[in-house]
């Protein structure tokens, strides 16, 4: 018998017959199930980590002169203005909202803005323990934001699970999830190194290149 | 005389052509730097799933809300510029009162009594009840 057959039973008591079948209640039970299903199906999927989006070295030979300005100028359009998704896991985005206020101030990296919606973010900062639950509408946020973008793993729970590394219900390492672009190690880290990864990744944007991996492609 | 009625036509020309061009300039850009490279363009149908928080989408796209909200959304409107009116209004009276006497008190009386007269009317028709 799957899940799907299983008989439905209210949380409230009345018998689910009584309702029709557009109500809320039976909706929400479908969307339960359904819920389940796409946890079940990423759990036996996602065994292996993604591989590291590196970008392959620079071939100085192919590179023009103007090709090199446009990079530099788009290199230093997109680092300059790294978006970060305001989207907290757990006891990390403590000190990412930390980062974000005056002490730490990221805005001073171009990154104020947090933004509400996947549509407009460049940056995934996985702050945080990720459940099997959470992995399902991490990898949907992170298939919904533009390209390009990049994902930093702050704290060693969205690293590696950290001290829920043999849950059965925590993610081991949100690399099995999406790909990875810097890891911040701690437990939680500091905000200066959050910003610290935060530079990282503006090193690793400007070595972006038209003629080599142009951004959005790794 | 005529001459100036042309040239207003023509401000406003290059006005809307102003308003066209930018748009559709910037939107031809971004086109053109999908070709070299430069705008990554990679869809999918994940990506043209509406946004929920990153929760499973119920129901289609464009999802409408019940229009028996634009009553009250009608009434607010009254009822809010009425407050923003009164409070003003309630303050200031000591001053108006010795300035105007009691034409302060009436004119804001008549003002109450055209928002009550919409508000009755409103009753009448009966936007206050759900339908």
């Amino acid at each position: 018998m799957t899940d799907m057959e299983q008989p439905r039973v209210n949380p409230y008591g009345a018998p689910l017959d009584l309702y029709p079948e557009t109500s809320l209640i039976k909706t929400m039970w479908d969307t339960d199930v359904a819920e389940g299903h796409e946890i079940n199906q990423m759990k036996a999927t996602h065994l292996e980590p993604f591989a590291e989006p590196l970008i392959g070295s620079l071939d100085e030979l192919n590179r023009s002169a103007i090709i090199t300005s446009v990079d530099t100028l788009l290199n230093w359009a997109r680092k300059s203005s790294v978006f970060p998704l305001q989207f907290g896991l757990a006891c990390c985005a403590f000190e990412m909202i930390a980062t974000a206020m005056s002490r730490f101030d990221i805005a001073r990296f171009g990154m104020e803005a947090f933004r509400a919606t996947p549509r407009q973010a460049d940056l995934m900062i996985v702050a945080g323990t990720v459940t099997w639950k959470m992995a399902v509408p991490l990898r949907r946020l992170y298939d919904q934001m533009a390209e390009p973008k990049w994902v930093l793993s702050m704290g060693v729970c969205a690293t590696s699970g950290g001290p829920y590394y043999e849950s059965y219900a925590v993610v081991p390492g949100v690399n099995h999830i999406v790909p990875v672009d810097v890891y911040v190690p701690g437990c939680p880290p500091r905000p200066d190194a959050l910003l610290y990864g935060i530079m990282q990744l503006h090193e690793k944007i400007k070595r972006y290149s038209l003629s080599g991996t142009p951004a959005g492609t790794a | 005389m005529f001459e100036d009625y042309f040239r207003n036509y023509g401000i406003l020309i290059i006005f809307f052509a102003v308003a066209i061009g930018v748009p559709l300039g910037m939107l031809g850009m971004s086109y053109m730097a999908s070709f070299m490279k430069i705008r990554p363009k990679r869809t999918s149908r994940i990506k043209r799933a509406p946004y929920e928080g990153g929760m499973r989408p119920l129901g289609p796209k464009p999802s409408r809300f019940n229009f028996r909200y634009y009553y009250y959304a009608l009434l607010f409107v009254a009822f809010d510029i009425e407050t923003v009116l009164l409070y003003p209004w309630a303050t200031r009276h000591g001053v108006l009162s010795s300035q105007f006497g009691w034409a302060a008190l009436g004119a804001v009386f008549v003002f109450l009594f055209v928002v009550t007269v919409g508000y009755l009317y409103a009753w009448r028709k009966k936007a206050l009840e759900w339908q």
